[in-house]
């Protein structure tokens, strides 16, 4: 990371849409995991589905979106570092969740 | 104590085999009593906010010490629900919900911990999925952890035990369970919880005796009172009289004795004495059972009930799901084979479908095979995952309910659609794959030597099969007397079955509860049974029986049943005969208290 960098010059907005397609959806290992990925990021974490957002740094918030086995979610990612949060989180979304 | 009531019997689910008499332990974390303050000055509102800001801290410090625990442990499931409680709370939902609330509410930080709980449970309580609706009772195990520590009130632990005790509880978390030591916890019972709750893999993993699902053990016992846990019947008995200790007692050593005298039979043959060798394996129907299975001598599974994988849950399991527990399975038991069978559900079973639900009289009415034929879809998903597991190891599939020629017609025209299907998507799996199907239908029974020409091999649902034969139904208390698989009419059925199998040259298992009485050895064994598949629990009281008959006495013996016109003078004729040679296993059953 560079030092004194203008974060403002940097915005970077970034939506994607994803499948689920873990076995219970994201339960609570996977919803952990991707807390877990969100919080590494400056950018403010979106997870959207049918309509209902939830924070993507909040794991009650996304329990309670209720994502079972192939629903699908759209993730929005605002701030500096927006374009390798959404890198970070699709790794960990098509590897089913088997990396951390 | 003494002006209560003694010998209270409880009945749960046995969850964990074994009967031990001890000392109840309480573990019952009372409702905190919360009364609320109102606050009346910007500074007593710093001072609450404060408040939970500490109590947060000594939270997180506290579940980091047990997840610590956990993993030096190695319990990994637990782990994962520990750190998601660390998650929950990190949680700005919850923690800029509690802050707010002491803000707005002007309360303080208990009563605000206690109302932001609360608003945050609601939010899962439309959510029926099981695996979701414990989220619900993580936020609440937190809420509970923060608000304790608000108070400077610790929880209860299990980790303060001194003496050996039985834990009773209404259920018990990871977190509880974390720090218990083991070498002082002789049994769990608890109010709440089923078959595969924490408290029951638990239970098992540490095998100790439990008892779940009993509702209000913790109104009815209190601490240092004495209680019975009979995990094997599901069984616990508060306050025992000195009589009923007596019997148990009594029973507890009868049982320790005989398990000990049975284990001796773990590493030799299942073979008679002429040296006729029959193989043991065992049914099963949870994962968890696994490890029991060769540590009772079972040389495999002869029926994987798969109707677990279906239950409590909302969405039907997939292909995938399927496939990686039946290869757990088969990688757990090789080289000794598995035979999985085919859901035998109703549609009344199926959550998803409510709309399959409305039929009335399951046992004869739309279930097994019947529903599957009916339900293709579902049917396939685990038919496809059984086949792709049949490459991991030796796998056998077997189908319930069979009536007739074209259910089988209908299997097969199925099984070589999948196959196909697997082979253009170049999936491997065994294409000589091992079929069988359940005879427990007296029709079935009837054309034993068509159906042999279908499937390599058959398997005999006793309970099934003397029910529909005799026309009772076992739960109706009125005619359960008339259930007697040695009524002449059962043993003609079977011979019948067996007669067409061996004619073809299949084999026939039997896995019903007739597999492992003891007593019922020599007459399966004059039938010319070639498998039992049983409780793996009777393996090694079957495997001594069988050590001690030969099967030429066997032969004798089941040539003379014939003189007998009923189900009683046979038995009796039996009892005379084995009586003498295994009284401790003929002369009692196993639920006789």
């Amino acid at each position: 990371m560079v030092e004194g960098r203008d974060k403002s010059t940097k915005y970077q907005e970034k939506t994607k849409t994803f499948v689920i397609r873990n076995e219970l959806g994201l339960h609570l290992r996977p919803a952990g995991l991707l807390v877990k990925t969100a919080n590494k990021y400056d950018a403010t974490i979106i997870i959207e589905k049918d309509g209902m957002q939830a924070d993507g740094k909040s794991i009650i918030g996304i329990t309670a979106l209720y994502v079972t086995r192939n629903a699908t979610i759209t993730i929005t990612a605002c701030g500096h570092d927006a374009d390798q949060a959404i890198e970070d989180l699709e790794r960990l979304i098509t590897s089913n969740f088997t990396i951390s | 104590m003494n002006t209560r009531e003694r010998d209270i019997l409880l009945k749960g689910i046995g969850v964990s085999p074994g009967i031990i008499i001890g000392k109840a332990y309480l573990f019952a974390p009372s409702e905190i009593e919360v009364s609320t303050i109102l606050l009346s000055s910007e500074e007593e509102i710093k001072h609450e906010i404060n408040r939970f800001k500490l109590a947060l801290g000594k939270s997180k410090e506290q579940l980091l010490a047990i997840k610590k625990e956990i993993k030096r442990k190695k319990q990994k499931e637990a782990r994962y629900i520990i750190d998601a409680q660390l998650l929950i709370l990190e949680d700005n939902l919850l923690l800029k919900g509690i802050i707010d609330t002491i803000r707005e509410k002007k309360i303080d930080a208990a009563s605000a911990v206690k109302v932001a709980i609360r608003r945050l449970s609601r939010s899962f309580n439309d959510i029926e999925d099981g695996y979701f609706k414990e989220r619900k009772t993580d936020i609440d195990f937190i809420g509970e952890r923060i608000t304790r520590n608000i108070l400077g009130r610790k929880r209860q632990d299990l980790s303060n035990i001194q003496e050996k005790s039985i834990i009773v509880a209404h259920d018990l978390s990871p977190a509880d369970t974390a720090n218990l030591d083991t070498r002082v916890v002789m049994g769990f019972v608890t109010n709440a919880g089923g078959k595969t709750s924490h408290t029951a893999i638990m239970a098992r993993a540490l095998e100790i005796p439990s008892v779940v699902g009993l509702e209000k053990v913790t109104l009815e016992a209190e601490s240092g009172e004495t209680i019975i846990v009979d995990g094997t019947i599901g069984v616990v008995i508060i306050r025992p009289t000195a009589e009923t200790l007596r019997k148990y007692s009594e029973k507890k050593h009868y049982y320790e004795q005989l398990e000990k005298e049975l284990f001796q039979f773990k590493e030799l043959p299942a073979e008679t004495p002429d040296g006729f060798r029959i193989k043991l394996l065992a049914n099963i129907e949870l994962v968890e059972e696994l490890s029991s299975i060769r540590e009772h001598g079972a040389e495999g599974i002869g029926l994987y009930r798969t109707e677990f994988l279906y239950l409590n849950r909302k969405e039907l399991p997939s292909e995938d799901e399927h496939l990686s527990i039946y290869k757990k399975v088969i990688k757990k038991i090789a080289p000794y084979p598995v035979t999985i069978r085919t859901f035998d559900l109703g549609g009344d079973k199926f959550l998803s479908r409510p709309d399959l639900a409305e039929q009335m009289n399951p046992v004869m009415g739309l279930r097994a095979i019947r529903f599957c034929l009916k339900e293709i879809s579902i049917f396939k998903t685990q038919l496809r995952a059984l086949l792709r597991a049949s490459a991991f190891g030796e796998l056998k599939i077997l189908f319930p309910m069979i009536s007739g020629m074209k259910e089988m017609y209908q299997i097969k025209e199925i099984l070589s659609e999948l196959k196909a299907e697997l082979q253009k998507e170049g999936i491997a799996y065994n294409p000589d794959i091992k079929i069988g199907i359940m005879i427990e239908i007296p029709s079935a029974a009837t054309i034993a030597d068509l159906l042999a020409t279908e499937v390599d091999f058959f398997s005999i649902g006793t309970n099934d099969l003397i029910q529909y034969t005799l026309a009772i139904d076992r739960v109706n208390e009125h005619v359960s007397y008339l259930y007697n698989p040695l009524h002449p009419a059962v043993i003609r059925i079977i011979k019948k079955v067996v007669d067409a199998a061996h004619s073809h040259g299949i084999a026939v298992v039997m896995c019903g509860e007739m597999a492992g009485e003891p007593l019922y050895l020599p007459v399966l064994l004059g039938l010319g049974i070639d498998e039992l598949s049983m409780n793996p629990l009777c393996v090694l009281k079957i495997k001594k029986m069988l050590r001690s008959i030969s099967y030429q006495e066997s032969q004798g013996l089941f040539n003379m049943l014939d003189q007998f016109t009923t189900a009683t003078e046979i038995e009796h004729f039996i009892k005379s005969k084995m009586g003498k040679r295994l009284p401790e296993y003929l002369n009692r059953g196993l639920s006789e208290i």
